[in-house]
């Protein structure tokens, strides 16, 4: 199983690989959420959903089914922030 | 005399940029709202000099993050520059983008780009470009999007001289188009494009070819042009994500050159007010008590107001009726029209403070904040986040809320929240329930803060609001309708609310509302006095017909005035349509009187009061008391108490919680869904469950 963004975890960081384009809305991609751009997980609502994600400098809220099909690569994790 | 040039101005814009506070800048007053063509979006035009004899006609169009259009209000954008409509394609396109958000912003900038029509870019909130550690070669921008580059702060009003001087000098602007990104998505397609499309813009083919299935006509001379290249849907939606991809790939090349930002001051503020107000329970508890500051003020603050509106319109009827002599015209003006203007003025405070706060509430991005926030609940209820932005405004109105819900993306979600708005608690039900309220809530505070009033308001309100979520749940079990459901929402960075956006909101809703709602009430109160003040052979007769049965006993003239006034509505057109509905809403324990009430307040429930007005000023011919000493003074024949009591005002109440009556709604309604089959659910849904709640709260309460 490949990450998504529905799995990171607040203040994690990934670089979007994947973007199956048939099953998400081109208005997202047009948003400024697209392949090889960073996306970190600010928030999640208190009800584990939607997710609260800045990514390409837009701040969006997008609901987990849809950030379980955009696949990531952590470039900074769990452990690299406490870490810091 | 010498025309004076004018220049047609489209500005646009991502949402949250600041574009109608520019609007707002250069037009000032001068402003119209108007509907688009055939669809209920509005249209917010306004004059403005630009520089000497050059004026500028500017169109503010709904706020967009792209020309492909997600929802009815974006189909707006793409629909002016297809150039349907030649008459009012825009000589110019001012794009207003945020200066923290440029990239984005920068998208839509080069899909307007190229269209091929001269454009200004106007860059706003450079004032904040300093605490953002931004800074920006604006020289060389210009270079690159060869075009002309505007750097403003609207909010503290820089710069839009410059925005004046690069529209009047608009024709000096030059159309090539930027991002040069065909060959590179299919060269093959795009050749063919362009050979079939050699009279348009290549990206107008394109966007004639992708959208074709938003737009609402296509010329005649592009239609069989079209179809040959839209077939392969698949491999269109495939070729717009490229395009998407390769138009960032571009905006960014550029802002690697000329936007130099400083990630550590970017970020911070916003950060740490989200956690407090996205908490898992500040959240909330945030939300409710913004909630209750609206209700409370509602009642507690707008009934100083309305008071005075009130007991103002009872003198002037009084002065009038002294003033004029007797006859037709004097009746209808005193009975008829004052009390019907009353009955709409009576509003304007209600109204205002309810806009003022969702006008704050979307201004700071709070809004967003509470979609976010509430996205999950709502969702069990067949319903989305950004449903409560409906949900909130319909205690406004049910109008604009229901055109609110266009945001909504999944098409089940957006049915479901346009079917329960109604429910919620609107400002025309306000003087129904406040009007009830007074008569039969004492006024009492508890703990000394609220009032015993505002707390039977709230629970009305909250009554409105979870009869809209259990519908909701019960219409997500039982409707069948597919469609796909996504979300997506923009979490803008706070803002300190401009005060003059504010102010032309709420006084652009407000009037609009009484304009409208105005019209209605005004006709309806006019009709209504003639019906009461006309009817068949008893009612001429009254006099004779009433002295004739009175004759044994003693009665002095003033008794003798009232039993006929009152015998008089009875017999009038609208006392015999009240008498004719009495047997139907007795069980609720209402009389004829109250059934005129019910029945004109189909086309608004807010006509109740007006109505009841006109009834009692036009029985009672004395005094011209306020509205509510009058109801307050009525009896009930049967009982010979009062007929207002507590059961009674308690059954009609729940009534208008219920009740769709609100012929404007079902209209929009019909419009919004494109089908006759939802508002009438709504109609005899609604009513039906008016009916058996009054029935059973009346019976339990007597």
């Amino acid at each position: 199983m490949s990450t998504t963004i529905a799995d990171l975890i607040v203040g994690e960081i990934g670089v979007i690989d994947d973007i199956p384009f048939d099953s998400v809305p081109l208005k997202l991609l047009e948003m400024g959420c697209l392949p090889g751009k960073e996306v970190e997980l600010m928030q999640i609502a208190p009800l584990k959903d939607p997710l609260y994600i800045k990514v390409n400098g837009s701040h969006l809220a997008i609901r987990k089914e849809t950030a379980s099909l955009i696949k990531v690569t952590k470039i900074k994790n769990l452990c690299d922030i406490l870490k810091s | 005399m010498r025309h004076s040039e004018v220049i047609n101005v489209a500005l646009v814009g991502n949402p949250n940029t600041g574009k109608s506070l520019l609007f707002n800048q250069l037009t000032g007053l001068n402003q119209k709202v108007s509907n688009y063509p055939g669809v209920t979006v509005e249209k917010k035009t306004g004059t403005s000099k630009m520089q000497g004899e050059v004026f500028a006609k500017i169109t503010d169009l709904p706020g967009t993050y792209s020309i492909n259009p997600s929802s009815l209000d974006e189909n707006i954008v793409l629909q002016t520059f297809i150039g349907i409509d030649k008459s009012n394609y825009p000589d110019v396109v001012v794009v207003v983008a945020d200066v923290e958000n440029l990239k984005r912003n920068l998208f839509l900038f080069s899909q307007i780009k190229d269209l091929e029509i001269p454009a200004i870019l106007v860059i706003n909130m450079s004032d904040r470009m300093e605490k953002k550690g931004i800074s920006i070669d604006i020289e060389l921008l210009k270079k690159e999007l060869k075009s002309e580059v505007v750097l403003i702060s609207a909010r503290k009003r820089l710069g839009i001289g410059k925005v004046k001087r690069a529209i009047a000098n608009y024709k000096e602007a030059n159309t090539l188009k930027i991002a040069d990104i065909a060959d590179r998505i299919d060269a093959q397609f795009f050749k063919e494009l362009k050979e079939k499309f050699a009279d348009t813009s290549l990206y107008k083919a394109w966007l004639l070819v992708t959208q074709s299935q938003n737009l609402t006509s296509i010329p005649p001379k592009f239609k069989d042009r079209i179809e040959s290249f839209e077939a392969d849907k698949i491999k269109l939606n495939k070729m717009q994500n490229k395009e998407t991809i390769l138009r960032y790939q571009y905006i960014n090349h550029i802002l690697k050159k000329t936007y130099i930002t400083d990630a550590e001051k970017a970020t911070g503020m916003r950060h740490k007010i989200d956690k407090v107000l996205t908490h898992k329970i500040f959240g909330y508890v945030i939300f409710a008590l913004i909630l209750l500051l609206i209700f409370q003020s509602i009642f507690d603050w707008a009934t100083v107001p309305m008071d005075l509106i009130d007991s103002t319109f009872a003198n002037l009827s009084e002065w009038t009726k002294n003033q004029l002599p007797e006859g037709v015209f004097s009746n209808l003006l005193v009975e008829g029209i004052i009390p019907g203007i009353g009955g709409i003025v009576i509003f304007i405070p209600q109204i205002a403070i309810l806009f003022l706060f969702i006008a704050i509430l979307e201004e700071t991005g709070y809004m967003s904040r509470v979609v976010f926030l509430m996205d999950k609940i709502m969702r069990r209820f067949g319903m989305s986040g950004k449903s409560v932005v409906p949900l909130v405004s319909g205690t406004a109105c049910a109008i604009p809320a229901i055109m609110a819900a266009r945001n909504i993306e999944g098409w089940k979600e957006r049915l479901v929240t346009i079917l329960v708005t109604p429910f919620t608690t609107c400002s025309a039900r306000l003087p129904v329930y406040a009007i009830l309220i007074a008569l039969i809530i004492p006024q009492q505070r508890i703990l000394g803060i609220f009032s015993l009033q505002g707390l039977a308001l709230m629970s009305l309100y909250l009554l409105g609001f979870v009869s809209a979520i259990v519908s909701g749940w019960l219409l997500n079990k039982t409707l069948k309708v597919k469609g796909k459901s996504f979300f997506i929402i923009e979490m803008p960075d706070y803002k300190i609310p401009s005060l003059k956006n504010i102010v032309f909101t709420v006084l652009e809703k407000t009037k609009a509302f009484v304009f409208g709602a105005g019209k209605i009430i005004l006709a309806i109160s006019i009709i209504l006095w003639f019906l009461a003040s006309n009817g068949p052979a008893s009612f001429d007769n009254a006099e004779k017909i009433v002295k004739s049965k009175v004759e044994n006993k003693q009665l002095n003239q003033d008794e003798l005035e009232k039993q006929i006034a009152t015998y008089k509505l009875e017999n009038s057109y609208i006392g015999i349509a009240g008498k004719a509905i009495e047997p139907a809403i007795k069980p609720l324990g209402y009389d004829w009187k109250i059934g005129i009430a019910l029945i004109t307040s189909f086309a608004a429930r807010e006509v109740f009061v007006s109505t009841l007005a006109t009834i009692y000023s036009v029985e009672d011919n004395e005094n011209t008391n306020t509205i509510k000493e009058r109801m307050g003074a009525e009896i009930n024949q049967d009982t010979g108490k009062k007929r207002f009591n507590f059961p009674v005002g308690m059954s009609l109440l729940v009534f208008y919680a219920f009740a769709m009556q609100c012929v404007s709604t079902l209209a929009i309604v019909k419009r919004e869904t494109n089908s006759w089959k939802w508002p009438l659910l709504q109609l005899f849904g609604m009513t039906a469950l008016a009916y058996l709640a009054s029935f059973i709260t009346f019976t339990v309460l007597s």
